[in-house]
């Protein structure tokens, strides 16, 4: 027998060499499996929303079989249940009042012996009220619900659909029996405090990037450009602080408030979180002007500062745009300093002056007490999903501006 | 002629004081803090627990618990980050494929932090079943903390000069060893920055942890990585919204908030100094 072919150290370095490659090459791609994961867990949780029943989880609803309405959707349920809906008519039912019935209150009707020594005659009882009340509807839990005895129904609850999700305008996740997950307070919350913010931030970091690349000395550069690097690297969490120990009770005493967690308190100190990011994209852009083109203004006997409205600001519009988009893009994902100072109050907003509740500060506040794989952990995923849409969607069209810029560079 | 110049004058007046109030805003928060954490904190704040239901003693086990995090973050983001900016800069060329991985680098940098937070939980609390631990909130921070190491580790490795690789390459060293013995040890300084950078960020953020690691109180220091932690950002925003004294508990939180940011402006100041320091060093070869 030949002696065994000893592989050659040349080879086994060369196997080596191939498999550190090969690693370097998988790595390669680690952020865009990690975008994938994020995108697959956040919608396979969210997702689970639309389809679970709109009566909260482990409940149904009972209704005397003379009842002839096939269904309720969640905001039917809770006008129900909040004496808002009072005739079985105005839900598409016979003409007879409603008589909201939750099941505890059936401990009232009958003395304790009615219900057995365990409660085994508790769906028994209940069954007795409902087929003995025409215009009841019952709130129940699964395990006493009083199926197949005379005169009870149960009654067929919607799944919640996306047009609830999107176009209602109650955020209650726990209310009982039906919880409502209308996005839109949470949206348009959103909205108002950050583009307010911009509107604070605009001006300001505009004015100091044209200061920045256009007219400060070298000794100033080197005060500004570190004080900006430090604003960029200020925890969020210390903004908030800042935000809730001196601005809101600035605010609260100067506009004469009840509380000065508001909606402005948010936007001001996100104005501050998103320049930084204002600042540095647009001093950018204004650098890239070319000499030539400066050089040619000045030439022509305009000012200076005629120079930089006529020449450099237009020429580096794009690259403002998508300073103004980036910057939209920090302040509506900040979650935070957002939550220790706009109140959070779910309410759709009217003013600047009220709290309001933002989808970062709705996940933040809330995720910690829904219960895993229940609806309102699937809504808040769901609102996880809206937002990152909404950056993707930002980013996005933020390289597509400023590659605009860079193409008119060459 | 002189209304064109006056125009100047008042335009560049008003530039003037806007980038003064941009300086005036940094003063102003960093002084407050300054101002009433500095009262706070001694030895004692630093190295004790917190006592009487947060309203007396220290920060000791938040700040082990953020410095547990920092470690176990950077060892999920460091590694992978560096490899994946060697790939790129090193082996993909310049097709489509970098470009793509580029533009998902960038969208990676740019999704909120508490988004991390509900992906951390979805996919290392209950998926994994790691639970609330270090190891779940590490894993969430250190893929916050992925686009900026390989950003910053892109920019080392292409600020080495082709010529030293071609050079290696023509002493006929492949090219993982000119990687290895020529471009990592040029870059090496200019990478560190970048990992210094990310532990600035990691320490300050709250929202990716709230659900993945972090503790309101905690008596014990954890003796595992499946231990959940104190952590400072969480501690600060704790104390400052939701004690049962508010008056009592602010001077902890100022202290907290001054700690918290006295690590946070630390780690970018010294990126920033070790960045010049190390920027002329490579040119001047």
């Amino acid at each position: 027998m030949p002696p065994p072919h000893p592989i050659p150290m040349k080879k086994l370095r060369k196997i080596l060499e191939r498999t550190i490659e090969g690693i370097f090459t998988v790595s390669g791609a680690v952020t865009t499996v990690t975008i994938l994961l994020i995108v697959v867990f956040l919608f396979r949780e969210g997702l689970g929303l639309f389809g679970s029943p709109a009566v909260e989880k482990g409940y149904l609803l009972c209704v005397n079989t003379a009842n002839t309405t096939a269904h309720l959707d969640s905001r039917q349920i809770m006008d129900i249940f909040d004496y808002r809906t009072e005739n079985w008519e105005q839900v598409g039912g016979p003409d007879e009042a409603i008589v909201p019935f939750r099941f505890e209150e059936v401990f009232d009707r009958y003395p304790e012996e009615a219900f057995g020594e365990d409660y085994e005659l508790l769906p028994q009882r209940l069954g007795e009220v409902i087929a003995s009340t025409p215009g009841i509807i019952a709130f129940i839990p699964d395990q006493y619900v009083p199926d197949g005895m005379p005169g009870v129904k149960i009654l067929r609850s919607d799944r919640i659909t996306p047009a609830d999700f999107f176009g209602g305008r109650q955020w209650m996740p726990t209310a009982t029996p039906a919880p409502q997950f209308g996005v839109l307070p949470l949206i348009l919350g959103t909205l108002l405090v950050s583009f307010v913010a911009i509107l604070i931030a605009l001006p300001l970091g505009l004015g100091v990037a044209i200061y920045m690349s256009e007219l400060a000395g070298e000794r100033m550069r080197k005060i500004l450009k570190p004080t900006i690097e430090l604003l960029a690297g200020i925890p969020s969490v210390v903004y908030g602080f800042f935000g809730l120990v001196v601005l809101v009770p600035l605010i609260q005493k100067t506009f004469g408030l009840a509380v000065g967690e508001t909606a402005l308190a948010g936007s001001l100190i996100l104005a501050i979180m998103a320049l930084p990011t204002i600042i540095t994209v647009a001093e950018d852009a204004m650098r890239g002007t070319p000499r030539a083109m400066r050089e040619a203004s000045l030439a022509l006997g305009a000012t200076h500062w005629q120079t930089i409205y006529r020449v450099v600001i237009p020429y580096a519009g794009s690259g403002i745009s998508a300073a103004v988009v980036l910057g939209i893009g920090r302040a509506i994902g900040e979650t935070m300093a957002v939550l220790m100072v706009t109140g959070n109050a779910a309410v759709m907003p009217r003013s600047l002056f009220e709290p309001v509740r933002t989808i970062p500060a709705t996940i933040a506040a809330e995720l910690g007490e829904a219960p895993a794989g229940g609806a309102h952990y699937q809504s808040l995923f769901m609102l996880g999903c809206i937002l990152f849409i909404i950056t993707m969607i930002i980013s996005i069209t933020a390289e597509m501006i400023s590659k605009r810029q860079t193409n008119k560079g060459l | 002629m002189t209304g064109k110049r006056t125009n100047q004058r008042i335009a560049f007046w008003i530039f003037r004081i806007l980038g003064l109030i941009v300086v005036g805003i940094l003063f102003w928060i960093l002084g407050f803090i300054v101002w009433h954490g500095a009262g706070v904190i001694d030895w004692k704040f630093l190295t004790t627990a917190p006592t009487d239901g947060m309203t007396g003693g220290g920060i000791f086990p938040a700040i082990v618990g953020t410095c547990c995090l920092i470690v176990g973050s950077m060892a999920v983001a460091f590694p992978l980050g560096v490899m994946s900016a060697i790939y790129t800069t090193e082996y993909a060329g310049n097709g489509k494929i970098v470009r793509f991985i580029r533009i998902m680098t960038n969208n990676l940098g740019s999704i909120p932090s508490i988004i991390f937070g509900l992906f951390g939980m979805a996919l290392f609390v209950n998926a994994l079943g790691f639970g609330d631990s270090i190891i779940a909130g590490s894993f969430t921070l250190g893929l916050l903390a992925l686009p900026l190491v390989i950003r910053t580790t892109e920019e080392a490795l292409r600020a080495v000069p082709d010529s030293y690789r071609t050079g290696s390459l023509a002493l006929g060293a492949t090219k993982l060893q000119t990687i290895r013995r020529v471009v990592l040890p040029t870059a090496f300084p200019n990478i560190t920055t970048g990992l210094i950078l990310a532990i600035g960020r990691v320490s300050g953020e709250t929202a990716p942890i709230l659900f993945t690691a972090a503790a309101y109180f905690l008596p014990k220091l954890p003796t595992s990585i499946y231990d959940q932690v104190m952590a400072l950002p969480y501690h600060l925003y704790v104390i400052a919204t939701s004690g049962t004294d508010l008056e009592a508990t602010r001077p902890i939180a100022y202290g907290t908030a001054l700690v918290l940011i006295v690590i946070v402006l630390a780690m970018n100041l010294l990126a920033s100094f070790l960045r010049r320091h190390f920027g002329k060093k490579v040119k001047t070869n």
